[in-house]
């Protein structure tokens, strides 16, 4: 071979080395490409939601609602990595029954990506075994209760909101601490909410429960008010009252409770604990003492009023939820859960399968705007408890009073 | 004792929101022999019209008349509009007609007003008197309820319009042959049973605080109550309130506990009732064969 | 009157050949139907099914024998708690659940049969709308906790088909399955009704209904046959609820509230009162009919339902068995 042609022969292979590398590298490049489970593709991502937009629990309707706004937002401004969020939610009544039709709707229909903060303990338990057999993810689901954090056995199921069992142990052991030989009197919906909000505290209490709890009783929903029982409870002679009532009967509680001159140490559950429908509501001054817990702010809380995080909440609603009531709490609830799964779908990255979003949701490390300070969301592969640390504060007429030290990890 | 008579008083005032309900109930009745399901639903809706005036600024007693005025326009508006066509027609079609106003009336409420809890404010004045066992409110709102009793009761037996209305109801085809206008005497029923609802639900909203919800449970307590006193006497509906009321609470305080006092109460009812089957105070009726 | 056959064929108007292809052709759709669509619409024909029998229950007592009750979603949640029980705690069979649910439900209704020979239309409404109210809370009730699961209610199993088959590409799965159950339970309970309301019994139950006096004064045991009435009727919608509490595979006290009673009433009427093939419109209209209100309007839909609602009875008072019933006589008479 002439040294002229040699050379080039060797320029020919550097050239098609370098442009073979150049192909493989790229190619790599491409197969870290998209990978998509029915309801993700390159320009939307379908996300199914469940709440009780009817019937007896239709207040917390609300909270879909609140969530559908935010999606609005991320759309308006791009989506997420270029998708935009196709939010289908579905009304079940707070009926079981109901929930496994649009739940099965859903997934085998629409075909969503996930099913995302379904409302309620009995809604939740009719869906949970479907979920994990059809491996769809039942993701931040809207309950306390204490059964959704097993990613042994329910993989595919995770909770948000800190569980109302370890509430309950939050006030016991703030009790026994100030006042350990306190006489309690419970007041409990009949229901999952009430149930494990007692229990949670029965289990505070250890082995004091039995002697320190003079009087139980309940209430239905359908009751119109709760005085009868307030009586009962004035009359058993205790002087703390675990009231675990949603916002309705708690305003008449604690309303009651003045009324008939009853002043007891007085924990209050954290779904009712809103500065204006239902502090203000039963009288700004009749709830004076009462101590609740929290990981949220209060929309209605004049300290939270002056922070640049509430004016960014405040904007949010004036502009996509303007018919939402800017004093009710369930709009930020709704807000920072739909953050917290915008946040794991940006992790997700072009991966959209189901599988990596349950990888993704399993670890978060962070703290989002309306969440109080010091409070964070966590999870880990054995860690299905995203919230776990509350405060508490203390009600002085014209708002809450944050004391003491975050409970929880 | 103290804790006794408190159960008693409070049960008195949930009596007197129970025979508010029961009152419009046997006007309902008394005017048109059906029952109005969806009579609950209607003083709820009721209710929000008056808050909304007044969230608009309207004085109480402003916003407390003008929603009568508007509930019995859309009462009498309702019978000639939506139940007209289905006058003739058989007892159940007409009852699925009220479930379909149930089910509107709360959707509409739910939609237009939304559901959180709503402070709704008293006209009386805030003083808890004999010892903090009743509140201004209650009294006021028992004493209003008797009111409204009081002008039922001397329309329905002392007027001739009043006559003229339960004649209607009981007999059409008689009512007609004597020059009574039956389907305006309906229509009339209905706008004077939607003003009583209205009356009761701003007496019940303070207390039990105002949502779309907030009628359902009431309905069925008042359902109860009037039966007990007999569905065709209007003081029967006022004291089987009163007895639904105060027995719901002793059962729940001193009997089997609050997680079963709706039950037994509700089972005493009706072993009552087939003792005495129309209700305390009704007359029993007789069908010739 | 309304017809009391289960299927309705006319007399004069198409021919004989034609009547049978069509019946057979409605017959072939029945059966491949569930391998057409995907499972979430099977498991709404498995409800459809079952719906129908629990209205066809209430249809007895209130169509046919003139007792109204807001009550049946007692006997509903009855059946259905019969069949959770047996089968988690006591690990029954699935398909052994139906007659002790008939059964208990049967017993409980001939016992509600009682306060009903002495009260009469809105005071007996009471009495049934107290047995539904009481269901829930009876439900919850922390002493029985151990049997029923209280609040959490029980969590059941879906029962696997016994053999494996494949039609147009979709497998019998466990929702077509209990599609193929529920219809043959269906075909049972409404042959029963059939037989029953057609022969003495039937005749006696309208009796009672159109002029108790004059019946009563004819022989007819008014005591019995009412109480049998309301233990019949309880007993049909028991067994559809213990079927419903598997297909659905779980039952909770939230299920069971006085709402799914009127709904039941509800169905009866669209459907039409005493009428047996009324009961499959009335279920339809029950499980379909809030989903199309659903599509139309997200933000009151329930609105949109009652509207529907009035509408038809302003159209077909008498249910869609009187409106078809109608047409039937229209066509007959044309031809």
């Amino acid at each position: 071979m002439r040294q002229s042609q040699r050379r080039f022969l060797v320029k020919l292979g550097i050239v098609a080395t370098v442009a073979a590398i150049a192909a493989a590298g790229g190619g790599a490049a491409f197969a870290q490409a998209k990978k998509y489970d029915a309801g993700a593709n390159d320009r939307e991502i379908k996300i199914g939601h469940i709440g009780p937009y009817s019937g007896p629990a239709s207040a917390y309707g609300a909270i879909g609602k609140a969530i559908g706004a935010y999606f609005e937002k991320v759309n308006a401004e791009g989506g997420i990595n270029g998708r935009k969020i196709k939010y289908l939610t579905q009304d079940d009544g707070y009926n079981p029954a109901k929930t496994v039709e649009m739940t099965r709707k859903l997934v085998e229909e629409e075909e969503v990506l996930l099913v995302f903060n379904p409302l309620g303990t009995p809604p939740n338990s009719a869906i949970h075994k479907y979920m994990n057999q059809k491996k769809v993810p039942q993701l931040f689901v809207a309950t306390g209760a204490s059964k959704w954090g097993d990613p042994r056995n329910f993989p595919w199921t995770m909770g948000w909101q800190p569980n109302y069992f370890s509430e309950g142990r939050i006030y016991a052991s703030h009790l026994l601490e100030t006042k350990p030989n306190g006489r309690i009197g419970i007041l409990m919906q009949n229901d999952d909410y009430g149930k494990d909000y007692v229990n949670g505290f029965k289990a505070g209490l250890g082995d004091k429960a039995k002697s320190m709890i003079l009087s139980e009783v309940t209430y239905e929903v359908t009751d119109p008010t709760v005085d009868s029982q307030m009586v009962t409870l004035k009359a058993s002679g205790a002087d703390v009252f675990f009231n675990v009532t949603t916002p309705k009967f708690a305003a008449q509680a604690i309303r009651k409770a003045a009324e008939i001159g009853w002043n007891p140490v007085h924990y209050l559950n954290s779904v009712s604990n809103a500065a204006g429908s239902v502090m203000m509501a039963a009288g700004a001054q009749a709830g004076v003492g009462v101590i609740s817990a929290f990981y949220l702010k209060d929309p209605t809380d004049p300290q939270w009023q002056k922070s640049p995080e509430y004016a960014e909440w405040l904007a949010w609603m004036k502009k996509f939820h303007p018919q939402g009531d800017i004093k009710d709490n369930f709009n930020v609830y709704g807000y920072t859960v739909a953050q917290t799964l915008v946040q794991v779908l940006k992790q997700a990255g072009n991966d959209l399968t189901r599988a990596n979003v349950m990888r993704q949701a399993a670890s978060l490390d962070m703290t989002l705007p309306m969440l109080l300070p010091g409070v964070k969301i966590k999870t880990g592969p054995a860690d299905f408890f995203p919230i776990e640390q509350e405060q508490l504060a203390r009600w002085d007429g014209k708002t809450w009073v944050l004391f003491g030290k975050t409970y929880g990890q | 004792m103290e804790a006794l008579i408190q159960q008693v008083v409070a049960g008195l005032a949930n009596g007197g929101i129970y025979a508010s309900m029961g009152l419009a109930l046997v006007m309902i009745y008394q005017s048109t022999h059906h029952i109005n399901f969806a009579q609950g639903e209607m003083a709820m809706f009721s209710t929000f019209i008056a808050w909304a005036l007044l969230q608009a600024g309207w004085p109480y007693w402003g916003a407390f008349g003008a929603t009568v005025l508007i509930s019995f326009a859309g009462g009498l508006a309702i019978q000639r509009i939506i139940l007209k066509p289905v006058e003739k027609a058989p007892v159940l079609t007409n009852v699925i007609v009220f479930i379909g106003l149930l089910v509107i009336f709360n959707s509409l409420a739910g939609w237009i007003f939304d559901h959180t809890i709503k402070p709704f404010p008293s006209p009386f004045p805030k003083f808890t008197g004999a010892g903090k066992l009743i509140s201004g409110h209650d009294l006021g709102s028992i004493a209003v309820m008797l009111v409204v009793l009081a002008l039922l009761y001397s329309f329905l037996r002392f007027t001739p319009a009043g006559l003229a209305m339960r004649a209607a109801a009981q007999n059409p085809e008689s009512a007609r042959l004597v020059g009574i206008r039956v389907s305006w005497m309906l229509g009339v029923g209905w706008g004077l049973s939607a003003a009583i609802g209205a009356v009761a639900g701003m007496m019940v909203a303070p207390v039990v605080y105002l949502d779309p919800n907030m009628m359902g449970g009431i309905l069925l307590y008042g359902f109860a109550a009037a039966l007990l006193g007999g569905i065709d006497n209007p003081w029967g509906a006022v004291i089987g309130g009163f007895i639904v009321g105060v027995l719901e609470n002793l059962l729940g305080a001193y009997v089997i506990g609050t997680e079963l006092k709706l039950t037994v109460a509700l089972v005493l009812i009706v072993t009552f009732l087939t003792i005495k089957p129309n209700g305390l105070f009704g007359k029993a009726v007789v069908t010739r064969v | 009157m309304t017809g009391t056959s289960a299927t309705v064929v006319p007399r004069a108007g198409l021919p004989k050949p034609v009547i049978l292809a069509l019946a057979l052709a409605g017959l072939a759709l029945i059966f491949i139907a569930p391998f057409l669509v995907k499972n979430y619409r099977v498991f709404q024909f498995n409800l459809v099914l079952i719906y129908a029998v629990a209205i066809l229950g209430l249809n007895i007592l209130t169509g046919y024998n003139g007792q109204i009750s807001l009550g049946h979603s007692a006997f509903y949640a009855i059946g259905a708690y019969c069949a959770a029980i047996l089968m988690d705690r006591y690990e029954w069979a699935y398909w052994a659940t139906i007659a002790p649910a008939a059964v208990i439900c049967f017993g409980v209704g001939a016992l509600m049969g009682f306060p009903a020979l002495r009260l009469g239309g809105h005071y007996l409404a009471l009495a049934t709308l107290a047995l539904a109210l009481a269901t829930p809370q009876l439900l919850k009730y922390k002493k029985i906790e151990g049997l029923t699961g209280g609040v959490q209610g029980i969590v059941l199993n879906k029962p696997d088909p016994p053999f494996t088959f494949e039609l147009f590409g979709s497998a019998l799965n466990q929702d077509r399955w209990l599609y193929f159950m529920s219809l043959a339970l269906t075909l049972v309970m409404f042959l029963i009704a059939w037989n029953l309301l057609r022969g003495r019994v039937g005749r006696a139950l309208i009796a009672i209904r159109d002029h108790p006096v004059a019946a009563a004064a004819m022989g007819v045991n008014l005591p019995v046959y009412k109480s049998l009435a309301f233990g019949v009727s309880a007993a049909f919608t028991g067994v559809a609820g213990a079927m419903g509490a598997v297909v659905v595979a779980f039952v909770a006290p939230d299920s069971f509230s006085s709402f799914l009673s009127i709904t039941f009433l509800v169905g009866v009427v669209v459907g039409g009162l005493g009428s047996i093939s009324g009961a499959i419109f009335g279920a339809v209209f029950i499980q379909f009919v809030p989903n199309i209100a659903d599509h139309i309007s997200k933000s009151a839909p329930w609105a949109i339902y009652g509207v529907f609602l009035i509408v038809f009875m302003y159209v077909m008072p008498g249910g869609v068995a009187a409106l078809a019933h109608k047409l039937l006589q229209r066509m007959k008479s044309a031809s």
